[in-house]
């Protein structure tokens, strides 16, 4: 399967196979005018098999939603053809607005204009901040 | 210090503080009389509460200040779709400290972040209720005379019960404290609260849903309501109400010195015939409240 280099722009790659729907959603690529490559199940030497994410223009975009759906993508930045920078992600100690507390007693359920925000715990487990429930991530 | 919203938010040092101010207070109750003059307390009570409302207003009357604020949401500016946020902006320049009850969890946390107004978190849905914890505390230390080597029976709703986890993070950073979860299956201790403080700070504990298993081996026996409003199913709080009802006959194997605790309102879950027994200690705990509250009050308004 043929899928075109890109000439500006990126390359999320070693997404774990299954997540790159969610990061798409989540990084809202769907309102892009560009031309966008979902690879699902491609073949990969380090893991098996892996999803894969072209975006052919440069935009910014949220690392902090892409190192919380998985902090094992990596990021090629793409000009000119040539691949610029290589980022690598971690789970971000913060998340804000990035996924709402599903606990209906929480005061984020009422209160307008009040940020969502999770925090990063010991356990590796993000919680909001404000009622403290743990954030079950899909 | 400049909030309370969690009992984390004191180091034990300023506990052990807050409680040798409270025993003062006890013994020497006219001596703190005038200490609040010309202070306000607002007390925003957006859910209905009788006991930590009443003991807040207590103790600020007995400190010589003055107290104003609201006992329900439909009683203020929120009936009329007021912001937390909002509310405390106004109600702030009305008052030098806040003591706030709200049934949405973090609710407090919002408001701090609206004035500069020091915010007492009087209970914030299921999740905090630190004074509450101070109160245990100040009890447990008046009736025990220590905190350290005790073994805890905490009995009823250990899932939803705020008093609950607040008092297993408060007396988990004490020494030599065991604790027995006496609860239904479906109102267990939750599963972050064994792991986060229970397991990372080496604290023993046993699971059983029997009162009387452990009964002897009982220092304190902390029994609590299973609430009705914490339920989204009534079936379910019908079926588990009155799960455990405490009586003489259960207390037959009990230590002498045993100290019952209950947050109150007290429902079915303690027996009346209870009441009278020494070891009831509940009483004295609603009423040791308004001292810590009143020790807490001088601590965030910097008043020696």
């Amino acid at each position: 399967m043929n899928i075109d280099s890109i000439k500006n722009g990126y390359v999320l790659d070693h997404i774990t196979a299954g997540k790159a729907m969610k990061i798409y959603e989540l990084l809202e690529l769907n309102k892009l005018e560009c031309q966008i490559a979902i690879i699902t199940n491609a073949r990969s030497n380090k893991y098996g098999r892996k999803d894969m994410i072209k975006i052919d223009k440069l935009i910014d975009i949220d690392l902090d939603i892409i190192g919380y759906i998985d902090p094992r993508t990596t990021i090629c930045i793409v000009k000119n053809d040539k691949i610029i920078e290589k980022k690598t992600l971690s789970k971000p100690k913060e998340l804000i607005n990035v996924v709402s507390c599903k606990n209906p007693r929480c005061i984020t359920s009422v209160e307008r204009s009040l940020d969502q925000v999770f925090i990063l715990k010991e356990n590796d487990k993000y919680r909001c901040k404000y009622c403290e429930t743990i954030l079950e991530q899909e | 210090m400049r909030n309370l919203i969690d009992i984390s938010d004191l180091s034990i040092k300023e506990i052990d503080a807050l409680i040798k101010v409270a025993k003062d207070i006890k013994k020497n109750p006219n001596k703190y009389n005038e200490k609040c003059k010309n202070k306000i307390l607002g007390t925003l009570f957006f859910e209905p509460s009788t006991r930590t409302r009443l003991s807040f207003e207590s103790a600020m009357i007995r400190l010589g200040g003055q107290v104003l604020g609201f006992s329900e949401s439909s009683s203020s500016s929120v009936s009329k779709g007021e912001s937390v946020s909002d509310t405390i902006r106004v109600v702030g320049g009305y008052c030098d400290i806040i003591a706030m009850r709200h049934p949405k969890e973090g609710a407090p946390l919002v408001a701090s972040n609206k004035t500069i107004v020091p915010i007492i978190n009087a209970g914030d849905g299921g999740h905090n209720h630190p004074t509450q914890t101070l109160t245990d505390l100040l009890t447990i230390s008046i009736e025990k005379k220590k905190l350290n080597n005790l073994t805890i029976g905490l009995c009823g709703d250990l899932k939803f019960g705020r008093t609950i986890h607040s008092l297993i993070t408060a007396m988990s950073r004490y020494k030599n404290i065991k604790f027995i979860l006496i609860s239904p299956e479906e109102l267990k201790l939750p599963e972050y609260t064994k792991t986060e403080v229970l397991d990372k700070n080496h604290i023993p504990y046993v699971e059983t849903t029997d009162i009387e298993e452990y009964m002897n081996e009982l220092d304190i026996l902390y029994m609590t309501r299973v609430q009705k409003e914490r339920f989204f199913n009534e079936a379910d709080y019908v079926r588990l109400k009155d799960y455990y009802i405490l009586n003489k006959d259960k207390l037959v194997n009990a230590k002498k010195d045993l100290c019952i605790m209950h947050p109150l309102p007290r429902v079915n879950e303690i027996a009346t015939d209870v009441d009278d027994d020494p070891r009831a200690c509940y009483f004295k705990q609603a009423e040791y409240g308004v001292f810590i509250r009143m020790a807490l009050i001088m601590k965030m308004l910097e008043i020696k």
